[in-house]
């Protein structure tokens, strides 16, 4: 085929000889491009943001005033364990892997992934994996109830009959990321075009190749937890059964070994985007690169020494609290440098405020709000009055909505014009922007307040004097939940018509996946582009 | 500081009944305002750098902005620079460390107790086992099940209040020894900067010295099945006199509890006063109309066990069920609420055996 290739003149590339899209359905199923398994991971996720989402605003409306009003407390505990493991699990994660698809290839200039059959393989099995999940919700006795965080013996001993599926739903998810995450490891590190050094590297690739190390690291050991628990329900052990010998804290020891690198995977890829976009619309290049990348690789490598501060309440060994304060708080560093290193890119730019930019600006700041929560959650006796109350819930949203999930919006109005080939409507992209802005302040912010006034998390009911900020994070959430139906609407309008795009799209983006036609053909870069 | 950002707030929000307690209980106990000192600490230190970045950040936003005719400049590195905001936040990061670990050191210190207490996690009530004394007893949420289903108006104490309170001296150290029966649990009461897990298999150590007399309440904090919003704790710290007496108290009340059980009752008093325990004791699960949840809780109308032979009912509910949610009533309640709550569901809830049991019976 190379052969054939040089022949032909470079523009004329793509449809001439290899064959377009399959017609129909096949083209979905069987396709190994991509473009194509990206937009689904992509559509997917959205679908499940959206589920996810009606889920918190079943939580919310129920927390709008003190009292049972809507739903039991039994169906309120299912809801609270359904919408975190469908926002972890369903929404960031294939969002992520799902942007790692188109853009991976298209940035370092390769024509596919490295294990394009995988690829579609790792695809497929995600809806199965949640199908199984949310059936269990129709199943006597309800779906999981024992939180996002199943600690036994709630999740084995105490669970209803469905956390079998659970457990199976969960192994499905882990061998999806772990084929995903060699194929994001095995593209970058053997696909890239000649003269793109790792050092010259876009750092959403470098964000990527660090996760994906990560997600093949812990991954494994959610399923080797959740297999216990397996053993445990259905063949006689007692690995955290203290009845038969076992040992609850084990459970939470493996699974936060896992859990808190799983924090990371949520975010280092929405480093890698901020540190796309804020140079583009800065129009200066970012500041620190290789800063950059040594930040990001030594986060990750704390992330595998801290797991036990979200167990600083279980009884630890004194020496053990103070080993893992001292890990946590090391962790700000590099999360620091990283935030003073996206400032330091905008001093003295020439900025502009598209719709990416506003996300991206409104991620820096929240984000930073929600890494100074954490700096306080770090502080371990402190951390024994906010434990487990909505302070923690606030702290965790802070960096997971504000942070991934806009992270994921500003990536999406970023390249969507590449993928559609038609610029966004930038009117209803700033009203998505203002409308969620306000959105998520409002539903988070009032939660540190009552959650250093007292009020624990994960319950369905609460004492009178958390009543006020509780209705106003209520309001909040459906103003968020409610401002995503704009940014749906834009999106299919855009898929469908809008002005043409540009190959380069923003006036100031630079990168190998602007040189390409917009839309995006096909097939790209089937001739390696040369980089100098 | 909290008044001011309140004002803040109430800009914002029409004024409301509920009070806005917007920052940490500052509590009643020197560990606890220790606690909430390095919590505004770490705090002001936050906001500090906060200012500092958004600063520099904002002041990006409005000057250097195309619109204004910025035009970008080229550097991108200065190792200088970006050696001192590595360095910067360390030295911050371990000068905050220090007085944490202080702390900690002293929470550590569960050494030289006046009063020791067994606190135990239930699905969903707490058990306070006085080690010195001859105490033991349940503390359940005394909220009616009205005021939770809006039928009736919220008292100010509403999901904050028990039938039983624990009760403790002021100025003595306390120490709680936490565990747990069936799932995890947590002990937490905001005022006395107390949260330890309550952990089948495992006794984990607190302690307190609280300085003033008064009645402090917190709440469980891990999510342990269904009822986990409504397990709360009331502490009653009393001085040392009426903790004395109290004790005494607790003491002649098992006396006259102990004669209790040796009467004979009614048939239609037992079944009276089941329904009672029933609803407080058993309905949580078994649902108020008796008929369960199906997959979790079985009904007790209509039950096999509940209208089958009477020792083989009374059996579960003194011992329970290993490995279920079904737990050992034996301990947590009289001989008599035992014979009545039998009794009632026996002859209510739908069922009808006819056949009773007395509380001299539920002794043996
Ligand atoms: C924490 C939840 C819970 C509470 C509270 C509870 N039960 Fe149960 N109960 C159960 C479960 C679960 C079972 C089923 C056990 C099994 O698997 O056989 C059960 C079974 C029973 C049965 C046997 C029913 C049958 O047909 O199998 C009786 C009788 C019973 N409970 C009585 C009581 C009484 C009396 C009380 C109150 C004093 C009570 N329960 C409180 C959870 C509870
Ligand atoms: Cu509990």
């Amino acid at each position: 085929m190379a052969t054939v290739d040089i022949d032909l003149p470079h523009v004329k590339d793509d449809d001439s000889h290899h064959h377009g899209p399959a017609k129909g359905l096949g083209r979905w199923l069987y396709t190994t491009n991509h473009k194509d398994i990206g937009s689904m991971y992509l559509i997917f996720s959205l679908c499940m943001f959206m589920i996810g989402g009606m889920m918190a605003l079943v939580i919310r409306a129920e927390l709008f005033q003190p009292g049972l009003q809507l739903v039991e407390p039994g169906f309120f505990n299912q809801m609270t364990t359904m919408h975190g493991l469908i926002m972890v699990f369903g929404a960031v994660m294939p969002a992520f892997v799902g942007l790692a698809n188109w853009m991976v290839p298209l940035q370092i200039g390769a024509p596919d992934m490295a294990l394009p059959r995988m690829n579609n393989w790792s695809f497929w099995i995600l809806p199965f994996a949640f199908l199984i999940l949310l059936s269990s919700l129709f199943m006597p006795g309800g779906g999981p109830n024992f939180g996002w965080t199943f600690y036994a013996p709630l999740s084995t001993t105490y669970a209803p009959d469905s956390v079998t599926f659970f457990i199976f739903g969960v192994h499905i998810m882990g061998a999806s990321s772990i084929m995903g995450a060699i194929n994001i490891i095995a593209t970058i590190l053997n696909m890239r075009a000649p003269g793109m050094t790792m050092m010259k590297l876009p750092l959403f690739v470098w964000t990527w190749l660090i996760t994906a190390f990560l997600l093949i690291a812990v991954m494994p050991v959610l399923a080797g937890v959740v297999t216990m628990m397996l053993m445990d329900i259905h063949f006689g052990t007692s690995f955290f059964n203290a009845a038969g010998g076992g040992d609850p804290v084990l459970f939470q020891h493996i699974f936060w070994f896992f859990g808190h690198p799983e924090v990371y995977i949520m975010i280092l890829p929405a480093f890698g985007i901020i540190s796309e976009i804020i140079p583009t619309f800065a129009r200066k290049r970012l500041f620190g690169y290789s800063s950059m990348v040594y930040a990001v690789a030594s986060i990750a490598l704390l992330s595998f020494v801290v797991w036990a501060h979200h167990m600083f309440t279980v009884g630890m060994p004194l020496v053990g609290e103070v080993f893992f304060m001292f890990a946590t708080m090391l962790i700000a560093v590099p999360t620091g440098v990283k935030v003073f290193n996206w400032i330091a890119t905008m001093f003295r730019g020439s900025m502009t405020f598209e719709t990416p930019m506003l996300f991206a600006l409104a991620f820096v700041v929240l984000f930073t709000l929600g890494g100074f929560s954490g700096l306080m959650l770090a502080i371990a006796p402190a951390d024994f009055q906010y434990h487990d109350t909505y302070f923690v819930v606030a702290h965790f949203h802070y960096v997971l909505v504000p942070g991934a999930i806009f992270s994921i919006m500003a990536a999406a109005y970023y390249w969507l014009p590449k993928w559609t080939g038609h610029v966004l409507n930038e009117t209803m992209g700033k009203t998505h922007f203002w409308l969620s802005f306000v959105g998520v302040n409002l539903t988070f912010f009032p939660m540190h307040f009552v959650g250093l006034a007292g009020m624990p998390r994960r319950i369905p009911d609460y004492a009178l004097q958390f009543a006020d900020f509780n209705s106003m994070a209520s309001v909040g959430a459906f103003i968020f939940g409610f401002s995503q139906l704009v940014f749906i609407y834009n999106v299919v309008q855009n898929v469908r018509a809008g002005q043409k795009a540009t190959d380069r799209v923003w006036e100031g983006a630079h990168g190998l996946e602007w040189t390409v036609p917009s839309p995006a053909p096909y097939h790209t870069f089937s001739t390696p582009p040369k980089i100098d | 500081m909290t008044k001011a950002m309140v004002l803040a707030l109430s800009l914002f929000v029409l004024p409301a009944k509920a009070d806005w307690q917007v920052n940490m209980t500052q509590g009643v106990t020197e560990l606890s305002r220790e606690i909430f000192d390095l919590h505004m600490l770490i705090f002001w230190i936050c906001v500090v750098i906060g200012v500092a970045v958004f600063g520099v950040m904002f002041y990006s936003i409005f000057k250097h902005r195309k619109s204004k005719g910025a035009v970008a400049e080229h550097w991108h590195e200065n190792t200088t620079v970006e050696v001192i905001w590595t360095v910067v936040p360390f030295v911050i990061l371990i000068s905050m460390a220090v007085p944490a670990t202080a702390t900690l050191i002293n929470m550590y210190d569960t050494s030289e107790a006046d009063v020791d207490i067994q606190v135990t996690g239930y699905q969903w009530k707490w058990r306070y086992q006085y080690l010195n004394e001859d105490i033991d007893f349940f503390s359940n949420l005394s909220t009616p099940r009205d005021e939770i289903n809006n039928v009736q108006v919220k008292n100010s104490n509403y999901l904050l209040e028990v039938d039983k309170p624990l009760v403790i001296p002021v100025n003595k150290k306390v120490r709680f020894l936490i565990t747990s029966n069936d799932v995890i649990h947590s002990w937490w009461v905001p005022n006395f900067a107390v949260k330890k897990d309550a952990i089948p298999g495992f006794v984990n150590e607190s302690w307190v010295r609280v300085e003033e007399p008064g009645i402090y309440r917190g709440q469980c904090t891990e999510l342990c099945g269904k009822e986990h919003g409504f397990m709360p704790i009331v502490v009653e710290v009393k001085a040392e006199a009426d903790y004395a007496r109290w004790v005494a108290d607790q003491k002649a009340m098992k006396l006259i509890s102990a004669g209790a059980a040796s009467q004979n009752y009614a048939v239609a008093d037992l079944i009276a006063k089941g329904e009672g325990v029933y609803n407080a004791a058993c309905a949580g699960c078994h649902q108020v109309n008796g008929q369960g949840m199906p997959g979790a809780f079985p009904a007790i109308t209509a039950s096999a066990i509940a209208t089958g032979p009477i020792q083989k009912h009374l059996d579960i509910v003194l011992n329970g069920k290993a490995g279920t949610a079904m737990q050992a009533f034996k301990q947590q309640l009289s001989a008599v609420d035992l014979a009545a709550v039998v009794t009632f569901q026996r002859n209510g809830l739908g069922n009808s055996v006819g056949d009773s049991i007395q509380p001299s019976a539920v002794q043996q």
